[in-house]
């Protein structure tokens, strides 16, 4: 209870309307020029002192992006990315050698993003702040943060490393981990798998990497926040989560990014492992900076998300909030490749103002008796353009494969679009597939009768939002589905009336 | 004290209130009847404020408030509630998170301390156990599978709940069992006192035996021909609603 | 005629080029305008591969590698009909022929396009987009026949047969009739459609349908879609509705290889509507694509779709359906649902459905379910007494039954019926069904 409070106050001391992320911090930056070439992918893999094979492994993505064409075939409309134009190595020039050489500033940038308070003890470095993981009744939260380009802060590492388990910066685990890392990296999203992932792939600068022992049951929920602060930076994360057999593991993320009139590209690339009788759970909370009103700014929002259920009944757990990003182009998806393996879906995604997102998932279901549920609510304000594109894909051998979709669209106002595009492929005889789609507003009577029981319009169109969100909400860790909540309330500020 | 001066109204262009006279002093209760079209649920919603339902001429003021110029949520918080003939049905909502965050409403209006969800199931469960309403209706979405009698049943919790000054009951009776109708006079009946009064608008002369009303109106064609008290109910079930409108007239 | 030769869109255009001055309406330069216009966008389309989104799932490249001559002219087949039961008009090969037709004394007009053209001016082409369907394209280029119905204001057509038949030849026939249907306020008309040919035969039908129905008219279409199994059927209808009219579409594609149903329907008046159902019953070796596109353009209309698709052997079932509703179309009413039933492990079912919305007071939704039949419900059945094979078809028929019942129309509801039925015996008789 006590940590839901503590999450609501720091949404609530950081939210009086409109986007209240949009603050940027005043740091020493690091940056390697302007522009990309085979010189900056160089410069980034000798900055993070990786082992030749990595070089080699970023160069050849670089080269294979060079032949790819920027994809179009979204319904997203922006004007063209100029690749040379940007950033893509920006590091706060103290790079933090322990948590005590925090800087002050950026702390102060986690407070304000209201990153769970207990955190920012163990990211100023009060050493054992945090070491005792069920204090106050609750769940503690492991926290990577990265900023910009690299990761800042890791918390809990001791305490995690009882069980073996390993929660760091992904440039760390390349020079700890290698084994692992070279053994799953770009095993589930290849370097050319799309214009974006090949882009990451040659780039990438930092991320979170999760490897969760056979058996272990992570204590904790790992959260790894997102910022973007320098200006003309592009951000490319990569991200690696392994879970090895029998092992469980929640995973969060959270986004924001300062308000600038241009716009910057995120292209991350997540990629997700699971093993025999694992169970992953991704939880992303997506609050980038969406532009102004006019359509002004924004982040890009360009991510690869795949998971790759290996292991007999495994399985992976997508659920998102996208409330941020003037363009979001997104499709967390999973291959279940094991037998009776299970994949999920949970998302809202949210457009106002100019905002353009198109997002969905792709199930593909290769092994027997695999099972998948998508979920999606789609809320559309402004001039905002949502599109749900999902793929349900089901081979041959798939035999009593099972997919359910539901996927609903909520419009607000009569300037927006809600485009709803399922692919339903299947090759499988016993296989059941079924999908529903519906359109609907928010009725006038409802909005009465709230407001007749003493709701502001406002109030009573959060909680009608809410409430048309709920399946997907009710799957957040509970501090993130508060704070969702808050978010997507604000988000539609000023959207009817 | 609630009081309707030469009120005249429209939907959709059509005139339906006629210059409708109407005080309900604090603390009273008073009945309109009147044959379906006479204006009675029109008054209703116009008096909390529903968009549609225009005012043309005439005022209403509720003590020294003037209720026509409020939003309906600043007519609630005021302390007038209108039970829905038709409860509206909001999926996904949380019957509980619906009834706390309303109540917080009118709490913070009233200048009283919000409630944290622990008293508030506690109050909550109080009531529904004299409304004979199961507990997992709490947990439900406000009326979505509510049959009829629960919708009403959920529209007397929040009218107990919010405990209004003036409460608006559109044909709360329609369509309730004997049972079912006890309960809302219970509920009505118990808010009675000097600070509440009621508005019950109803087609049968039924419910106003549990109800006993100060004064009976009738409504016809957007005004009130007759008034008196509550033996007029009695009057209209026996001699019907034509003879009144022919006299009038 | 030329002796064409070769394949794909060249060979096409070369039969353009070549029959220049001799295709009806050679000599009214608005047809030839038409033609070129259409030609050009053929050449730019040519057939549509899967890259094209249309054209995901179906395949045109066994259509782009296939060798078609003209149909044969002057050739009076020994074509055995019954005698007419009510007013009908019969092609052969994509031309009109009037000694086999039944039209007399109708309450409305019916020509042969080809005699019809020069009053068609403002009608013919009207609702056709040949820049974005590539074989509407084709069709401009190189239609020589077709239908042109004509209802009257108030006038209740009653029921017209239209029958397209292809022969058996050597040449495999390209045909490319253009149908127009024209419905005046208020009038009904009920057409049923039938398109058959010789079992082996190769040939190609790619017919156009205009149809355009004014203020409160009643257009009841059916489509029976049998032909021979090694035919490419490639339809493209497009239809009209204004305010208060009504066009109902029920499509059987149950013959061909490969079997394109496509359909654009525009709401362009208020309280328009519109239903659109079918069936596709698909046996070893075919493919069938129904492909839809609603677009409501008023207010207050509503649209039902309902389409089922029975798979057998190694057959390919498509169904791709798109609801578009414009900001000026509040109060629309949309539904689709399709749902497709696998008999058998080689079978395979595409199924895209699509909203795109940018009005905010609407009621749309859509449906679709894919699977195999139910075994409990088999095992009832089996249970009270019932064989296996019988059972099995009592829930296929059950299952097409929705879509089937949805027709309003009595005439096109029992031709469906009886093909439906007809359909699932030749399965019986062939074996076609595979053990669950």
């Amino acid at each position: 209870m006590a940590a839901v409070t503590e999450t609501i106050e720091a949404v609530q001391a950081v939210n009086d309307g409109g986007y209240k992320w949009g603050f940027e911090t005043d740091i020493e930056m690091d940056f390697a020029p302007k522009g990309l070439n085979e010189d900056i992918v160089r410069f980034i893999s000798a900055k993070k002192k990786e082992p030749a094979w990595l070089l080699e492994w970023r160069l050849k993505a670089y080269r294979h992006w060079l032949t790819m064409e920027v994809p179009h075939w979204a319904a997203v409309s922006h004007p063209p990315i100029d690749f040379q134009d940007a950033f893509y190595y920006a590091a706060p020039k103290q790079g933090p050698k322990s948590l005590d050489e925090v800087d002050p500033e950026l702390l102060k940038t986690y407070a304000k993003l209201g990153i769970p308070l207990k955190e920012q003890a163990i990211l100023a470095g009060v050493e054992g702040a945090g070491d005792s993981p069920s204090e106050g009744g609750r769940m503690p939260i492991a926290v990577d943060a990265v900023f910009d380009s690299v990761s800042v802060a890791t918390s809990y590492k001791e305490r995690l490393a009882k069980d073996g388990i390993v929660f760091c910066a992904i440039s760390e685990a390349v020079q700890t981990h290698p084994e692992l890392v070279q053994q799953y990296l770009g095993s589930v999203v290849p370097q050319g798998d799309n214009f974006y992932a090949a882009l990451n792939s040659a780039v990438f600068t930092d991320g979170s990497f999760v490897y969760i022992p056979k058996g272990v049951k992570c204590p904790m929920e790992l959260s790894t926040y997102f910022r973007i602060n320098a200006k003309s930076t592009g951000q490319f994360e990569r991200t690696l989560i392994i879970a090895d057999e029998g092992s469980t593991v929640s995973y969060l993320e959270g986004c924001t990014a300062p308000m600038r009139d241009e716009n910057q590209l995120h292209a991350a690339v997540v990629e997700l492992v699971a093993l025999d009788d694992a169970s992953i759970k991704y939880s992303t909370v997506q609050n980038w900076y969406p532009g102004d009103a006019e359509g002004k700014g924004g982040i890009y929002n360009f991510v690869t998300k795949r998971a790759a259920c290996r292991g007999k009944r495994s399985k992976v757990s997508w659920t998102q909030v996208e409330t941020g990003s003037a363009i979001t182009w997104k499709y967390p998806s999973c291959l279940l490749i094991g037998d009776d393996s299970v994949g999920e879906f949970y998302s809202v995604a949210i457009t106002n103002n100019r905002q353009q997102a198109d997002t969905g998932t792709k199930m593909f279901h290769i092994g027997q008796r695999t099972r998948s549920t998508i979920v999606s609510k789609g809320i559309s304000a402004g001039h905002g353009q949502n599109t749900y594109r999902g793929l349900v894909k089901i081979s041959p051998k798939a035999s009593g494969a099972r997919n359910f979709t539901q996927c609903d669209s909520l419009l607000i106002g009569d300037q927006c679009g809600a485009h709803t595009v399922p692919y339903i492929e299947n090759r499988c005889m016993t296989a059941k597939v079924e999908h529903e789609a519906t359109t609907s507003r928010i009725a006038e009577d409802q909005l009465f009768y709230c407001r007749s029981r003493g709701l502001s319009q406002e109030d009573a169109v959060g909680m009608i939002v809410n409430g048309f969100c709920r399946e997907v909400l009710k799957e957040l860790p509970m501090e993130f589905a508060v704070e969702a909540q808050k978010l997507l309330q604000i988000s539609l500020e000023g959207s009817v009336g | 004290m609630l009081k309707i001066e030469n009120l005249h109204a429209t939907v959709d262009g059509k005139q339906i209130l006629n210059g409708l006279n109407l005080t309900i002093p604090s603390g009273e209760i008073h009945a309109i009847m009147g044959p379906n079209g006479s204006g009675k649920s029109t008054l209703s919603y116009v008096l909390a404020g529903r968009e549609g339902y225009e005012v043309t001429e005439g005022s209403v003021t509720f003590g020294d408030l003037d209720l026509l110029a409020m939003e309906p949520e600043e007519r609630a918080v005021a302390g007038v509630f209108l039970a829905f003939q038709a409860p509206v049905e909001l999926p996904g909502v949380g019957n509980a998170n619906f009834l706390r965050t309303a109540l917080n409403a009118v709490r913070r209006a009233k200048g009283e301390a919000e409630i944290d969800a622990i008293q508030f199931l506690k109050l909550a469960r109080a009531r529904m156990k004299v409304l004979n309403m199961p507990d997992d209706m709490l947990k439900r979405p406000v009326n979505v599978g509510f049959s009829g009698g629960e919708k009403k049943r959920n529209e007397m919790l929040q009218m107990a709940l919010l405990t209004p000054k003036l409460a608006l009951l559109d044909e709360t009776d329609s369509g309730l069992d004997i049972d079912a109708l006890k309960l809302v006079s219970d509920t009505v009946n118990a808010l009675r006192g000097p600070d509440f009064s009621a508005l019950v608008i109803t087609h049968y002369q039924r419910l106003l035996n549990h109800i006993v009303p100060d004064r009976v109106h009738v409504l016809s064609a957007g005004r009130i021909v007759k008034s008196g008290g509550p033996e007029l109910a009695q009057e209209l079930e026996v001699s019907g609603y034509g003879a009144i409108q022919a006299s009038a007239a | 005629m030329t002796a064409v030769t070769g394949t794909g869109p060249a060979a096409f255009l070369g039969r353009h080029e070549g029959l220049r001055g001799r295709l009806p309406g050679a000599a009214l330069p608005w047809v030839e305008a038409l033609r070129d216009r259409s030609a050009a966008a053929f050449r730019a389309q040519g057939f549509p591969t899967r890259r094209v989104e249309a054209w995901k799932y179906t395949d045109l490249a066994v259509v782009n590698a296939s060798v078609f001559g003209e149909p044969l002219t002057g050739v009076d087949d020994a074509l055995a009909l019954p005698p007419a039961a009510g007013p009908r008009a019969v092609f052969v090969d994509g031309r009109f022929r009037a000694d086999l037709s039944a039209l007399e004394g109708l309450p409305f007009t019916v020509e042969n396009l080809a005699s019809a053209l020069p009053r068609l001016e403002s009608r013919l082409g009207a609702l056709v987009r040949p820049e974005e369907q590539a074989l509407a394209a084709l069709n401009g280029m190189l239609f020589e026949d077709g239908l042109v119905v004509t209802v009257p204001d108030g006038v209740a057509g009653g029921v017209l047969e239209l029958f397209s038949f292809a022969t058996e030849s050597e040449r495999a026939p390209a045909f490319h009739p253009r149908h127009l249907v024209q419905l005046g306020a208020n009038a009904s008309l009920t057409l049923v459609e039938t398109a058959a040919g010789p079992a082996t035969a190769r040939y190609m039908h790619n017919p156009v349908f205009e149809i355009e129905v004014a203020e409160g008219g009643r257009m009841n279409h059916g489509r029976l879609q049998q032909e021979g199994r090694d035919a490419f059927f490639l339809s493209t209808v497009y239809a009209r509705v204004q305010a208060g009219g009504t066009y109902d579409n029920f499509t059987m594609n149950a013959g061909s290889r490969l079997a394109r149903n496509e359909i654009h329907v525009a709401l362009c008046g208020p309280k328009a509507e519109c239903h659109m159902n079918g069936v596709q019953l698909l046996a070893d070796g075919q493919h069938a694509d129904t492909t839809t596109a609603l677009d409501h353009a008023a207010p207050d209309c509503s649209s039902r779709q309902t389409y089922k698709t029975v798979l057998s052997g190694k057959s390919r079932g498509v169904f791709q359906g798109k609801i578009l509703v414009r900001q000026i179309a509040q109060k629309t009413d949309g539904y689709q649902m399709n749902q497709a039933l696998l008999l058998s492990p080689d079978a395979e079912i595409d199924s895209k459905p699509q909203l795109e919305i940018y009005a905010d007071d609407v009621k749309c939704s859509h449906g679709a379910t894919v699977g195999e039949l139910d075994a409990e419900q088999i095992f009832f059945l089996r249970s009270r007494g019932i064989p296996l094979e019988q059972a099995k078809a009592i829930l296929v028929e059950a299952f097409l039954t929705e879509a089937v019942e949805a027709v309003a129309d009595e005439a096109i509801r029992d031709a469906v019926s009886r093909a439906v039925t007809g359909w699932w015996q030749r399965q019986g008789i062939q074996g076609g069904i595979e053990a669950a």
